[in-house]
């Protein structure tokens, strides 16, 4: 009703005002943006007051406006914007062309990416604040902003990976800020490398594409209506797409290639915000939504496939956040549990496109917010260990009520956004998949379990760290309410009470009208009490031991996060490098070195032959031609007076020789 | 109405003293000096064969080595002055540190 | 021979006594003051020839400006006085290469131009042709050249100055 509402008066305004069109026309100066600021900020960031954080907050602030009049293009009822591109370059028959494809999915990723990247940017003038390489942090974060707002952006797909690849380097960059610290730089590395085993997958399934269309375009709407096509060859499609898959695994941290995530926390605290709720992880899921069109026309199984990673990841990722000491961590795992949840969405077919974005949307703003907010505690507390905190709640007000309001959104609580994207993907997965809606729901328990854990461990009870905490500045926790303002609000968006417009904008195929079961709502609703409930029982005092260890076994195997990092490191890490190294020292003592000898042998005796020849005639008519050259420089040399006018001298009368030399000729 | 080669002989003759300036004076400001003279020369010479030729071209180029000439005094003398504070002496004979 | 060649001849005359003079003084002082001579003498031949800009400039620049730049230079450097001090060893050298180069050039200038040649009507480049072509033609070039003397200005001072803490 409300949306109708505005739906009409903005319809009205548009035609009056044309905003909106002409908005959308310039989306790519969005992605553009921070583009132009880093290098600001990289020349000039040192002289300006603000050490050039002025320049990517303006860029971003400019950047969110201009979001929020795209939006506003969709939310007037407008259509998909895709102009011709620019040629970049071509191919033979392959014409590479660079623009901008605009739907209801781009609009509301240029909300959300400018949106939280502006809170990040604004929060770390206070979190990074007489940091050593501030200036060089704006400059990694503007670029980092940047190429996701390409990826969003890109109409084809080499641009898509242009801005991909761009993100991952910049991620590098980011996680390894302080990489004095050996810890951190190997985080890094780990988080690039990873993702990377995830991008060659993406690349291949790219060429795949390629090919598919017959060698003729990377736009990815005509990529989609080939794949639609009778000609197109069903296996190459069913290949593109688990190879696509492959990239989405990747950079959003599903099982298989999730461990680079929880490292990846040792970068500073809006770094973590920024990567692992609006940015790069997001990338994945967009990724795979982007190209829905060939997941459609794969084979099913692929979904399937998709559905049990989804599934294995959400789970097992919700199972290792119960047990963190680390706030971070805690909220590393989620991040993966909850990306998961909107993998699942994906997997559900054609119908859970619209609940699965809707999760990542309000999930950026949710858990940005639970991020930002753990920065805030770990700058107080100058520690990132809960059983470093307690008793916070009255210390650093703000903080606490933005955090629980995170964490309630996190766990579903309605009338926050968690509950409303949770519950809609709890009805699409009701619908389509009823496996899958179980392990869903238990996840929903889990949620609410360890985000209960996390706010009694670090508010409640008695302070335990060292020092006297204290709020944070403003500029800290201003992003943190405006997030926490956004928490609330953006649920409604896709409540289905209220017209769930959500599901106008960002839709694949048809608008999606969102389904509203209510006693789905209320077993969601059940499945976050007994969270809350839970969680609260077993934590509402501090103790010294957690009460979780009562299952030791259990416990050990989730603090050693499955033996998955421990796999990869003895089956594939160590092996290349201690096994691999000593089978290549082997091959080089006794085969190589064994043909390395012999053939010295030879050499030296033909050596010895040509060193006498050398020796007695080469070396005789060079020496005597060195020894020529040396006596006449030395005679030559007393030219060389070093008194300038000689030179002039000469030189002059060199000209009148030449002159009448000259003048002879003629 | 005058003769080509009356000016272009007095350019040469200017040319030449300078010439002899270069080759036989000790102190760099000396130097300077008939190097001054070896710009006029050429300057004279282009002034007349643009009065000869009817055309502005050759006077605006006096004009330019002028500008040059002035530039280089300039660069000249502030060399020289680093020398004389270095070396307490502008004699162009003992600054020879470029030889054998 | 006209009006315009006596009176060249005069110029010539004290110009190239001058330009001798100059390069041929014991006294620093007094070869500054033959150069003033010697570029007035060039200056009046261009005015001679009708260069009326390029004649003004000629004195305001060279004997307005740039001989007094040697006048400094002379003073703030000291100008020993006397033939021995003032002249290199192998002056009698450079008077053997000038007298060739001088030689040379007039074989050249008579046989190019002959000495018997008609005397050709002056070109009256006034202020304002030159000026027009200055700023028609000649835009490029002398922007480059006012780049020029700024860099020569810079590296006048970076050159002259005195370095602070040395």
């Amino acid at each position: 009703m409300v949306a109708a509402v505005v739906t009409a008066i903005a319809a009205a305004e548009a035609e009056t005002t044309g905003v909106a069109t002409g908005a959308i026309q310039y989306a790519w100066v969005i992605a553009l943006l921070p583009f132009i600021a880093a290098p600001l900020i990289l020349f000039f960031g040192k002289r300006t007051p603000g050490q050039g954080a002025v320049f990517g907050i303006a860029a971003l602030g400019a950047g969110f406006v201009m979001a929020l009049a795209v939006l506003f293009h969709f939310v007037t009822g407008g259509g998909t914007y895709a102009p011709e591109g620019i040629e970049w370059f071509e191919i033979g028959p392959l014409h590479l062309e660079v623009g901008q494809y605009v739907d209801g999915l781009t609009a509301v990723m240029l909300v959300v990416v400018t949106a939280v990247s502006l809170a990040v940017h604004v929060y770390s003038l206070g979190y990074m604040h007489g940091d050593v390489r501030f200036t060089w942090f704006y400059v990694v974060l503007s670029l980092f902003t940047g190429a996701m707002l390409t990826v969003v952006i890109a109409d084809n797909l080499l641009l898509l990976l242009v801005g991909w690849e761009i993100m991952g380097v910049c991620s590098y960059l980011l996680i390894g800020h302080w990489y004095e610290e050996h810890e951190n730089s190997s985080a890094a590395i780990k988080a690039f490398i990873t993702t990377r085993i995830g991008d060659v997958p993406f690349l291949f399934g790219i060429f795949a594409l390629i090919f598919a269309t017959g060698f003729t375009t990377t736009n990815i709407a005509e990529i989609g209506e080939s794949i639609a096509g009778p000609e197109a060859s069903s296996a190459l499609v069913t290949a593109a797409a688990l190879l696509l898959f492959g990239g989405a695994i990747g950079k959003s941290a599903q099982f298989p290639l999730h461990v680079w995530l929880p490292d990846a926390m040792a970068g500073p605290t809006p770094v973590s915000a920024l990567i692992h709720a609006a940015t790069m992880v997001a990338a994945g899921v967009y990724l795979v939504g982007r190209m829905f069109e060939v997941f459609v026309h794969a084979d099913p199984f692929v979904l399937t496939i998709v559905s049990v990673i989804a599934a294995i990841t959400t789970l097992g990722a919700a199972f290792l956040a119960l047990v963190q000491d680390d706030i971070k961590r805690v909220l590393a795992y989620s991040t993966l549990s909850q990306l998961a949840y909107m993998v699942a969405g994906l997997s559900l077919g054609p119908e859970g496109v619209t609940a699965g974005f809707f999760h990542l949307f309000t999930h950026a703003f949710f858990k940005a917010l639970l991020f930002l907010g753990a920065g805030s505690l770990i700058h107080a507390v100058h520690s990132n260990n809960m059983s470093d905190m307690g008793g916070l709640k009255d210390e650093m007000p703000v903080t606490f009520w933005t955090f629980l309001i995170g964490s309630a959104a996190l766990a579903g609580v309605f009338p926050l956004a968690g509950f409303w994207s949770k519950d809609e993907l709890l009805v699409g997965a009701w619908e389509h998949n009823q496996w899958l809606f179980f392990v869903l729901l238990a996840v929903a328990v889990m949620t609410a379990f360890y985000m209960t854990r996390c706010v009694l461990l670090t508010f409640f009870g008695r302070y335990v760290g060292e020092g006297h905490p204290h709020e944070s500045p403003p500029v800290m926790t201003g992003p943190l309410v405006g997030l926490a303002g956004a928490s609330v609000v953006v649920g409604f968006l896709g409540a289905p009470q209220l017209g769930a417009v959500f599901g106008d904008w960002v839709y694949f195929e048809h608008p999606h009208d969102a389904d509203f079961v209510f006693w789905v709502a209320v077993v969601g609703t059940l499945a976050a009490a007994a969270g809350i409930l839970g969680g609260y029982r077993l934590y509402r005092e501090r103790r010294e031991r957690d009460p979780l260890m009562a299952f030791p076994r259990a416990w050990n195997v989730l603090q050693h996060r499955y033996y998955i990092d421990d796999a990869y490191m003895r089956g594939i890490v160590y092996p290349i490098r201690d096994r691999a190294s000593a089978g290549v020292n082997w091959t080089n003592q006794h085969v190589l070195d064994g043909a390395v000898n012999g053939a010295a042998w030879v050499t030296r005796g033909l050596a010895t032959f040509i060193s006498w020849i050398d020796r007695t005639f080469v070396d005789g008519v060079v020496n005597a031609v060195g020894g020529l050259t040396g006596a006449t420089g030395g005679l030559l040399k007393y030219l060389q007076t070093g008194n300038v006018q000689w030179y002039a001298v000469l030189l002059f009368a060199g000209v009148v020789v030449l002159t009448i030399v000259f003048v002879q000729i003629a | 109405m005058i003769r080509l080669p009356f000016v272009l002989l007095f350019s040469a003759f200017l040319f030449s003293a300078g010439v002899y300036g270069v080759l036989a004076r000790r102190n760099a400001v000396m130097v300077l000096m008939a190097i001054e003279l070896m710009l006029n020369a050429v300057n004279v010479n282009l002034v007349a064969f643009s009065s000869s030729l009817h055309d502005v071209g050759g006077q605006i180029f006096a004009l330019f080595v002028i500008a040059v000439a002035a530039a280089e005094v300039g660069i000249g003398l502030a060399i020289v002055i680093l020398l004389f504070r270095n070396r307490a002496s502008i004699n162009v004979d003992e600054v020879n540190l470029l030889k054998w | 021979m006209t009006a315009q060649e006596y009176a060249f001849a005069v110029i010539a005359a004290v110009g190239s006594i001058s330009a001798i003079a100059v390069v041929t003084a014991r006294n620093v002082v007094h070869a500054a003051l033959y150069l003033v001579v010697a570029l007035l003498s060039v200056g009046a031949t261009f005015l001679l020839l009708g260069a009326e800009f390029a004649g003004w400039v000629q004195i305001l620049i060279y004997v307005g400006a740039i001989v007094i730049l040697f006048l400094f230079g002379l003073m703030l450097t000291k100008a020993p006085i006397g033939r021995d001090t003032l002249d290199n060893t192998h002056r009698w050298v450079g008077l053997l290469v000038a007298a060739g180069v001088f030689a040379g050039l007039a074989f050249l200038i008579q046989d190019a131009f002959p000495l018997d040649a008609e005397p050709f009507e002056v070109f009256h480049g006034s202020t304002s042709v030159v000026g027009e072509s200055m700023f028609r033609d000649f835009v490029l070039p002398f922007e480059a050249i006012s780049f020029l003397l700024l860099a020569a200005l810079i590296g006048a001072i970076v050159l002259a100055r005195k370095d602070e803490g040395n």
